[in-house]
């Protein structure tokens, strides 16, 4: 679990069997575990009427675990990337009464939350839990260019390379931390880049 | 008799200059020789002839430099300014109060004239007469949001309230003091405030909230918030940090009271009638240490405040390079007699 630190910062639970008609669950790598953990609170026939979409992490883990849930629907995806369309066709065509499970990297957790918000679902009424990395997906603030999977502090924006603090205030329309050169006023001065969010 | 608008430069060459009776109605914002955070927030009344409250929209000599600089932000980064798509009846909301106010204030500088939804606005200082339908955005160049703002001073935040409370959902921003519109657009109050130290703690923000959600049509409010800036520089912007972060570098005991300027926000806060919105106007002044230090009692109480400031609050601001020198040099101006209560200068209204 991530430490709490300001109040844009976000912070994650522990999915629970929420009452609904459907249940859509988005998870990559270590997220899997949060979903196999909620499954034995969950009611008899709950994954009746459950999506489980998963993007393995690079071990390939957890695909028979989560398909031994039996869920309406299984689909595993290579990315976030190559999920988002039809992560965004059924949330677009979903009807009241669908809950929203995202476990997993901050990453996943925050682009998933970032399409269901497009998609005019309430932040506070999905679930979340966060497992595995605490790499960050991070905004540099001069050239707006998005940084994934950012692990030290400060970071290099691959888009414009200036050298970036990675602040915890964290936007979810953006669904990424805030990056601000961190020697704005002295290009001169280079702290050390120390690798803290693993 | 009109304002008499100066040409100046807020970039480059920094030629903004303030004018002997804009210096002494300057809003200095300490009433006392010391300073911490508070819910500062009063009623927005008409205040004394001839200062900054004498209308409850303020119009000075910088009014079309100020716009020139403005349109200069926009055309190199219009995420400057941002709307959600909920927020266009705020927009006219917010242009109905800015052409009133302005208006009212100013006549020879402007005029608004309505039959029915036909609106005719005359901006004489920047050359604009337009006519339009209120709530017909294809009548504007712009969206009602950005059109007026491109035509008034301060930066303006457009709140949406619903769930208790206030959302950042819209807003022209470019004359602000290091925060990001289009990073924290979509934020609630508590979290676009998330990296302000100390006042979290205090409960500021949860009173501040309360106060604000209350507010009522016809009865703004407002405070005042300070910080420094090195050169007369509307554009603080994280955005272009990395490129005015090295002017605080540059100041030496020879030019702080050239270099060194307080920046003054005074905040308002309106119910806005149709979408039950509140609109955030951030009036900045600006006024360097050579001008400011004309009234012995400002120069006085700066040094006191500015020598006692808590270490958190002057990283915030990021004053801390250049806070040695500054309180060197407004040592010398300080003879250590009092300073009589209230934020006028000596010589008052």
């Amino acid at each position: 679990m991530a430490a709490k630190s300001i109040i844009s910062r976000p912070v994650y639970g522990t999915l629970s069997p929420q009452a609904g008609k459907h249940h859509l669950f988005v998870a990559d790598a270590e997220g899997a575990l949060a979903i196999i953990g909620m499954a034995k609170n969950a009611p008899a026939g709950f994954f009746d009427g459950a999506e489980i979409v998963f993007i393995p992490g690079p071990d390939g883990k957890h695909v028979g675990s989560l398909e031994a849930l039996k869920p309406a629907q299984f689909h595993l995806a290579p990315s976030f990337a190559s999920l988002l369309p039809r992560l965004k066709q059924t949330l677009t065509n979903a009807h009241m009464g669908l809950r929203l499970y995202l476990s997993g990297t901050e990453g996943l957790i925050g682009q998933a939350m970032q399409v269901a918000l497009e998609a005019g679902i309430d932040h506070t009424s999905m679930q979340t839990e966060h497992r595995g990395s605490l790499a960050r997906r991070m905004q540099c603030v001069h050239c707006k260019g998005i940084t994934e999977n950012v692990t030290t502090q400060p970071a290099t924006c691959a888009h414009c390379g200036l050298l970036l603090l990675v602040r915890d205030h964290y936007s979810r329309r953006l669904a990424a931390f805030q990056g601000v050169c961190i020697n704005a006023e002295d290009r001169s001065e280079i702290p050390p880049m120390e690798e803290i969010f693993r | 008799m009109g304002i008499t608008f100066r040409k100046e430069t807020f970039r480059d060459d920094f030629t903004f200059r303030n004018s002997p009776e804009h210096i002494r109605r300057f809003p200095f914002p300490f009433h006392e020789d010391s300073y911490m955070y508070a819910v500062n927030i009063e009623p927005h009344v008409v205040g004394p002839k001839g200062s900054v409250l004498e209308n409850l929209i303020d119009v000075d000599e910088h009014y079309v430099a100020e716009m020139q600089d403005r349109a200069l932000v926009l055309a190199e980064d219009p995420l400057r300014c941002q709307s959600l798509p909920h927020m266009t009846l705020a927009g006219w909301d917010l242009l109905e109060l800015l052409m009133e106010q302005q208006a009212l204030g100013y006549p020879e500088h402007f005029t608004l004239t309505r039959d029915g939804d036909r609106w005719r606005w005359i901006n004489r200082p920047l050359g604009i007469d337009d006519t339009f339908t209120f709530g017909d955005t294809s009548t504007l160049p712009y969206g009602p949001m950005e059109y007026i703002t491109r035509q008034s001073q301060g930066d303006f935040c457009i709140l949406d309230q619903r769930d208790g409370n206030l959302w950042m959902d819209a807003g022209m921003v470019t004359t602000q003091a290091d925060w990001s519109l289009d990073f924290d657009i979509g934020m609630n109050f508590f979290e676009w405030h998330a990296p302000v130290p100390l006042a979290h703690e205090k409960g500021i923000f949860i009173r501040a909230l309360k106060f604000l959600t209350n507010i009522q049509q016809g009865k703004p409010a407002r405070r005042l918030n300070w910080t420094m800036t090195i050169n007369p520089r509307l554009d603080t912007s994280p955005e272009n940090y990395h490129k005015w972060g090295p002017d605080r570098t540059t100041v030496t005991p020879e030019n702080v009271g050239d270099k060194v300027h307080l920046r003054v926000e005074l905040q308002s806060f309106w119910r806005l009638p149709r979408s039950n919105g509140i609109v955030f106007p951030i009036r900045c002044y600006l006024i360097k240490m050579d001008e400011l230090v004309t009234q012995p009692k400002w120069a006085r109480r700066l040094h006191r405040v500015i020598r006692d400031l808590p270490e958190e609050l002057a990283t915030y601001k990021g004053l801390t390079r250049y806070r040695p020198t500054l309180v060197e040099w407004l040592l010398k101006l300080d003879d250590g007699s009092p300073t009589s209560p209230g934020f006028g200068p000596d010589s008052v209204f």
